[in-house]
């Protein structure tokens, strides 16, 4: 369950930020190494959103800073579901 | 205060015949057409299946993946045209004053590719999952801020908007803005990119278009009296307008002089022009009398020409009238003929075409103009095949839908 939920981060970061999925760790950071600014940020929340079908409160969201964070946060989600 | 006179020094275009000078002219001399069945949408639930596309833009030639998230087809367009321009003009960005130089460009429509994606995550989704890009992705003014944001410009920038005059506007008021000293250079022009599902929908819905499905090629007849419509088309060109001192003081070569620029309004129907064509006479007469021309000095006009049956005899008649009989010794042609109607970017690729027609001394043809509608004046339309003449001053009209008219014209840089 985690390995896929990791490969579909992964391979959305990727696609959104224009980068290699091997380039992308759990401790890539979205600001200092993929250089994102909000508007990034915004739209790599919702496609999470979309992949995941869960919605991010725009707090949570802003919590996320690194793609391991962003994964923990879904797994989290959905093993209260 | 002294005008200042205005110069063309930089072209660059994308077009359905190709996204080079060295593309797209011979193609357009020749009367090669660019129409053809649409292949990027499933068109068999429309009345039309024809349209000219754009089919050499790759945009990972010009943009990372990243990039192309934030730019619709026809930002992507306006930006890539902009830089062949710039490149084409010699200017270098790290030798000019940044705050002098502006972008000016007209698109008619804006971002319809990224209007109907959102609206379909709106519709599936709703409201929550639509993406924070899209208005900064759809708005008509996102091509001359991508523009000016990647070049780093400061100077005046903004769209205009006149629908398939949109170009001819924006360029002309760039050639107002630096003949008043606002600016020493200004990248004008448009682009355009409505060949979707929508945008296709609503212009066969006004009955505007051609539906010579069977024979793509002669779909677009301009003055033909079996035209039945326009062909939509998609691409962008884009001018570099400078001061001629400014220029001249950095040793550029000059493609052509910006003289003359007429605007006026039909304010008599939403699609159909006025049936006098009275505002078409004022534009081309208004662009006369600012470049403090005569009609009989006018040796070309590119028209509008769009191959609609309410369109082509009013701007014949037009040229009938303001011309008199000069108007049966100079030459008019319709590009649209050849490249389709690149709705609000069609005033620039056809100011591009008019400036390589009088480098050639060439006058471009309406191709399939097989049996000339006799309410078209009997003009030399320049039926299928190219005419050699000298060309010193030509006229590029511009019409759009809400009654809009621009004229500009061009000369032939003699020092």
């Amino acid at each position: 369950m985690s390995e896929s939920v990791k490969e579909k981060v992964v391979s959305l970061v990727a696609e959104r930020m224009g980068v290699e999925p091997d380039q992308i760790t759990s401790e890539t950071h979205f600001v200092n190494d993929l250089q994102s600014d909000s508007l990034d940020m915004a739209e790599l929340v919702i496609d999470l959103e979309e992949a995941f079908d869960l919605s991010i409160s725009d707090e949570d969201a802003q919590a996320i800073e690194t793609v391991g964070q962003a994964i923990a946060y879904i797994e989290k989600s959905q093993s209260s579901q | 205060m002294n005008l200042r006179r205005v110069v063309v020094t930089g072209l660059g275009v994308i077009s359905p015949v190709g996204s080079s000078r060295e593309a797209a002219w011979p193609a357009i001399r020749e009367g090669r057409s660019g129409v053809g069945r649409i292949t990027s949408f499933d068109t068999s639930a429309f009345d039309v299946h024809i349209a000219a596309e754009v089919r050499d833009f790759d945009p990972l030639a010009h943009f990372t993946k990243r990039e192309l998230g934030r730019l619709d087809r026809f930002v992507q367009f306006a930006v890539a045209t902009a830089q062949t321009a710039v490149a084409e003009s010699g200017l270098d960005l790290d030798r000019v004053d940044h705050e002098r130089v502006g972008v000016m460009l007209g698109t008619g429509i804006g971002g319809l590719h990224e209007i109907e994606e959102q609206h379909g995550r709106l519709l599936k989704s709703g409201p929550g999952r639509t993406s924070p890009l899209m208005i900064p992705k759809l708005m008509t003014n996102a091509a001359p801020g991508q523009v000016a944001m990647r070049m780093g410009l400061y100077g005046p920038s903004m769209s205009v908007s006149s629908a398939c005059a949109s170009a001819s506007h924006a360029i002309g008021e760039a050639m107002s803005c630096v003949r008043h000293g606002r600016a020493d250079v200004v990248i004008s022009g448009g682009a355009e990119a409505a060949v979707t599902p929508m945008g296709l929908s609503g212009f066969q819905q006004s009955k505007a278009l051609s539906t010579r499905n069977d024979d793509p090629q002669a779909a677009s007849r301009p003055f033909d009296v079996n035209r039945d419509g326009f062909v939509m088309a998609e691409g962008a060109a884009c001018l570099v307008l400078e001061s001629l001192e400014h220029a001249r003081a950095r040793g550029a070569h000059i493609l052509a002089e910006l003289s003359g620029y007429g605007a006026s309004t039909d304010a008599y129907h939403v699609t159909l022009p006025d049936p006098e064509g009275r505002g078409a006479v004022r534009a081309m007469r208004n662009a006369l009398a600012d470049a403090g021309l005569h009609p009989e000095d006018v040796d070309y006009i590119n028209a509008h020409g769009t191959s609609t049956p309410a369109g082509d005899d009013v701007e014949a008649k037009a040229i009938c009238a303001l011309f008199g009989s000069h108007a049966y010794k100079l030459a008019v042609s319709s590009s649209k003929s050849v490249v389709g109607h690149l709705l609000g970017a069609s005033g620039a690729l056809e100011s591009a075409i008019c400036i390589w027609a009088m480098q050639d001394g060439v006058c471009p043809p309406t191709i399939n103009l097989d049996d000339p509608d006799p309410e078209c004046c009997g003009l030399n339309f320049v039926p299928k095949t190219p005419q050699e003449r000298p060309l010193s001053v030509v006229l590029n009209n511009s019409f759009g839908f809400g009654g809009h008219n621009a004229s500009l014209l061009f000369r032939k840089f003699d020092g």
